[in-house]
């Protein structure tokens, strides 16, 4: 099922060339890969972070500060933006390590405003007027394509399949179910020996880590970014409700939610045409109640049980027919 | 320099009143429902343009229209409880923070709709001017902001303790099972609370639309803010909030004195990290 999914995905644009389906897509893959990322912190750790933008952005950052000003490769950025991002990541994670449920949500917004309102000052990245990133050579080496879109399209579905991979080994190693544990209660984890400052903070940098990573790729396909593009945070609650509806703490999850909100919202505001009038993010805040109303779950798990309940009539149905074959 | 801090202190405790009473309502609800209205502060900006509209269709000051505000956002605080958060109270927590994201956007979106994202301020009102205290200057809408602040942080109070309602609001926030065993009906205390928060924050609202731009977005930056005070105080205390409110306005004008004034937001943050670092569940949180 997975293989014939990606197999879609890459004749994707063989079939459907328009830019702009492609540009839907690309968005697509890159808030799947932050909801993965969210995910590691959000759905299996149970840390509801508000605050994952400030990653992203610092990875985006890092990458084109370092080379429009000092003329490193972005494919060096994108390691160096994504370490930078883990350090921070670990920096601000260490003190907020006893922290819980609402108290830590509100922590990494407060985290992520500092971060914002740090960038928006800083001189040497462009403060508010943000930094644009030079047009030449364009090639893979350099992370730059100007012809088409279709090599971002491959770069950001390898870097998703590479988050569902980190993803899924996190799930099914030792250290998922030590997050799993966390979630369900940080005392009783605790009690039980698991070091759960440790385990939050890896949970957060590998998250981190992974937000920096599609930052970069942003920075590298939109070639400009300020604070208010990169760092705000209706962008992190995006994160966080793209995960929500398509699942929390399933591998696919996250995936999925981003396949169905990113369209949608997308379609929406094409077909409106209406930016500044409000009616694209109205329906957006009305999708985000009746979401959180009605399928809080996600629809991983109502189309998994929708899945289980076919299995076990089919089962059922076999076991009634080789007990009526049987004489 | 003595004068200027003189004066950044008493518009630190001018604001900070103003937060205190934004962060009440916020910590009220907390409180009792365990819930992060996130939608508070577009709750605020609601006040600032009922205020706003008042006055320039009726050319009600915005004195008198601060009943009016308190009702109708009494009123709405009610409906959005009934209709919205109620449904989300069973469900997973994850569920319940994101809900109230919907809300604001809603909330902001529609106001963007019908009143266009502009900045609008309203003329001199009633309360107009300034007073010079000793070389201080005090600025009479920002002084009866925040006297109205602390006398409606009041009223809330000796409503809290001594109104059997009140009460009862108190012992919910306690404990709520305990609470529904001695026949309290815990569904009212909800939409109570959700509803008094809101008026609060409208009364703060109408208070605000006297001397603050009034636009769509003002709820995000107080909204935060306010989240920050009551973190600060600690989730669901009254007292905490007040005093924190107090301590975040100070912070935001000392530090934009002290520093740079484009930080004294990224200070306060930084304030309430430090704060909560030390002393997780806030000043007098439990």
């Amino acid at each position: 099922m997975g293989i014939v999914v990606l197999l879609l995905l890459i004749a994707f644009p063989l079939f459907i060339s328009q830019p702009i389906h492609i540009h839907v897509m690309i968005l697509v893959f890159m808030f799947g890969m932050l909801g993965v990322a969210w995910n590691i912190i959000g759905g299996y750790a149970g840390l509801y972070s508000f605050g994952q933008v400030a990653f992203f952005g610092i990875g985006a950052y890092t990458s084109s500060v370092l080379s429009v000003n000092h003329g490193i490769n972005p494919w060096l950025g994108l390691i160096a933006g994504g370490c930078a991002a883990a350090m921070v990541a670990a920096g601000i994670g260490y003190p907020c390590s006893n922290l819980r449920g609402h108290y830590f949500s509100i922590a990494t917004i407060a985290f992520a405003e500092i971060v914002r309102i740090v960038f928006n000052n800083w001189k040497a990245v462009g403060a508010a007027e943000g930094l644009t990133l030079p047009m030449d050579n364009p090639s893979f080496s350099h992370f730059l394509f100007n012809s088409s879109k279709l090599p971002y399209y491959y770069i950001m579905l390898a870097f998703l399949l590479l988050a569902l991979v980190v993803c899924y080994f996190v799930a099914t190693s030792k250290m998922g179910y030590y997050f799993r544990a966390i979630k369900e209660s940080h005392d009783v984890a605790e009690v039980l020996g698991v070091n759960v400052v440790l385990y939050r903070l890896i949970a957060v940098m590998i998250s981190a880590f992974l937000c920096a990573m599609a930052g970069t790729f942003y920075a590298q396909y939109v070639l400009y970014i300020d604070p208010d593009s990169v760092m705000l945070l209706p962008f992190s609650v995006q994160i966080v409700l793209i995960s929500m509806l398509g699942g929390a703490g399933s591998i696919m999850g996250p995936v999925l939610g981003a396949a169905i909100l990113i369209p949608a919202s997308e379609y929406t505001r094409m077909t409106l045409g209406a930016r500044g009038t409000g009616i694209d993010m109205l329906i957006y805040g009305f999708l985000i109640m009746m979401i959180s109303m009605y399928y809080p779950e996600g629809v991983w798990k109502l189309l998994s049980r929708i899945g289980a309940k076919k299995t076990r009539t089919s089962l059922h149905a076999e076991k009634t027919a080789s007990a009526g074959v049987r004489p | 320099m003595h004068e200027q801090l003189i004066q950044q202190l008493a518009d630190g405790l001018l604001i900070g009143l103003v937060y205190s009473l934004v962060a009440i309502g916020l910590t009220l609800i907390w409180g009792v429902m365990n819930i992060v209205n996130f939608a508070h502060g577009d709750f605020l900006m609601l006040g600032m343009f009922a205020s706003f509209w008042l006055f320039t269709l009726f050319g009600l000051d915005p004195i008198f229209s601060i009943p009016i505000c308190f009702a109708g956002m009494f009123l709405m605080g009610m409906l959005i409880y009934r209709f919205v958060v109620r449904k989300v109270m069973k469900g997973p927590i994850l569920a319940q923070v994101v809900v109230t994201f919907g809300v604001s956007i809603f909330i902001s979106n529609l106001a963007v709709y019908f009143w266009t994202p502009d900045f609008r301020l309203l003329p001199p009102t009633i309360l107009q001017g300034t007073w010079n205290i000793g070389g201080i200057d005090i600025s009479i809408p920002k002084l009866a902001a925040s006297l109205g602040s602390v006398v409606a942080s009041a009223c809330v109070l000796l409503f809290l303790k001594k109104t059997n309602t009140g009460k009862a609001i108190l012992a919910t926030e306690m404990d709520r099972d305990a609470a529904l065993l001695m026949g309290i009906n815990t569904d009212r205390i909800n939409a109570l609370s959700f509803g008094i928060g809101s008026a609060l924050v409208g009364v703060a609202g109408a208070f605000l639309s006297t001397y603050y731009y009034i636009y769509p977005q003002v709820g995000g930056l107080f909204g935060l803010i306010a989240f920050c005070v009551v973190a600060l105080g600690g989730f669901g205390s009254i007292e905490g909030a007040f005093i924190a409110g107090i301590l975040v306005g100070l912070a935001q004008t000392l530090g934009g004195f002290f520093f740079n004034p484009s930080y004294k937001y990224a200070i306060v943050f930084s304030i309430y990290l430090i704060t909560i670092w030390i002393k997780p569940k806030g000043l007098l949180g439990w």
